[in-house]
């Protein structure tokens, strides 16, 4: 484990590396837009991995709320096992299909929904516990470093190819300000309040955040807006060679945004164990054995 | 216009955010790291 970590930055900053000279050499250029486009291959694969982010936060979060109560839990496992045949059957249903935008595979829609139920018992396996928390404040704290990096890059294409910065109003571009500004207000209430309660609060309030994500994705479907329309399932006609590109680019932003998640998981961890060693510490000067006190450093873990 | 200073932008500020971000995590490591040194010296 602690050899795979210096492979994977090492094969990450290669495919970081190659990705860049595919999008800045290899990659054509558009034909309207020029070589400003190219800054797609990095927006693009930003706001994918941030969505991706803020999704597993939504499910550590709907776990970590729902483990206190047994039958609560019980029920959320039935919803999400719900959610997945619904998933699997509806798409294809004539009245649902009618509803589904056009260019989007109702196959895609499927894919997406079973998805959820899959990720909701995958990270309950691999985050028992607390450490549901720690996956959760990690995911949103990574998600909004790629969400401001869309923010940072979106006005830097548009000012050249729209000749505005911003277009107010526009629902894509709002809604993505507004996610973003929701996750940086779970992160500035996980840093400053001190309630026993902050980590319930925090994860209430990433339900709620999370519902701006599938708004943000299906706003250029839905609504009339400036963005451009999407590269994939959405019936563009974007050159092969730029979608490979494309591609490419996420999977390499994809593995540096999971090293990235790796490291600031570490770091929670560490930093709980140096609290609870002070916790511990405390408790030895105020005469409490240690012994006495292992429920509390249990509940700390 | 020239439109290649806003490339040349975008991708400076990307790498810019992450390696501020980087920064601050290695900060927090080092400042984590130290603190538990301390707890260790005072048992």
């Amino acid at each position: 484990m602690k050899r795979l970590f210096p492979i994977l930055s090492i094969v990450t900053v290669v495919l970081l590396g190659y990705a860049l000279y595919l999008a800045l050499v290899v990659a054509p250029t558009d034909a309207l837009q020029g070589e400003v486009y190219r800054i797609i291959y990095y927006h693009v694969p930003s706001a994918w991995t941030a969505f991706l982010l803020f999704s597993i936060n939504f499910v550590a979060s709907i776990r970590y709320l729902t483990r206190s109560n047994a039958s609560t839990e019980k029920a959320a496992k039935w919803i999400a096992i719900g959610i997945g045949i619904a998933g699997l059957i509806a798409p294809f249903l004539p009245p649902v299909r009618r509803l589904i935008p056009a260019g989007m595979e109702p196959s895609a829609v499927a894919t997406t929904i079973v998805l959820i139920p899959a990720f909701y018992f995958l990270v309950g396996k691999l985050f028992p516990g607390d450490r549901l928390d720690v996956l959760a404040v990690t995911s949103a704290e990574v998600g909004v470093v790629f969400c401001t990096i869309v923010l940072v890059t979106g006005p830097l294409w548009a000012r050249p190819v729209w000749g505005i910065w911003w277009a107010p109003g526009d629902i894509r571009l709002t809604s993505t300000l507004v996610l973003w500004l929701i996750y940086v207000s779970y992160l500035v209430l996980r840093r400053f309040s001190n309630s026993a309660q902050t980590q319930m609060l925090a994860a209430a309030l990433a339900v709620f955040g999370a519902l701006d994500v599938p708004l943000v994705y299906l706003s250029i479907w839905f609504f009339r807006t400036q963005h451009p329309q999407p590269v994939i399932g959405g019936g563009g006609t974007m050159d092969p060679r730029m979608l490979h590109v494309l591609l490419f680019s996420w999977v390499a932003f994809l593995l540096f945004g999971f090293l990235v998640c790796w490291s600031r998981f570490r770091l929670e961890i560490l930093k709980r164990e140096v609290e609870q060693a002070y916790a511990m510490e405390s408790l030895a000067g105020a005469g409490i054995s240690e012994k006495a006190s292992l429920p509390l450093s249990r509940s700390a873990r | 216009m020239n439109t290649v200073r806003f490339l040349f932008a975008a991708y400076v500020a990307t790498w810019v955010i992450h390696l501020f971000y980087l920064g601050t995590l290695v900060r927090r490591f080092s400042r984590l790291r130290q603190q538990l040194r301390e707890l260790g010296k005072g048992k």
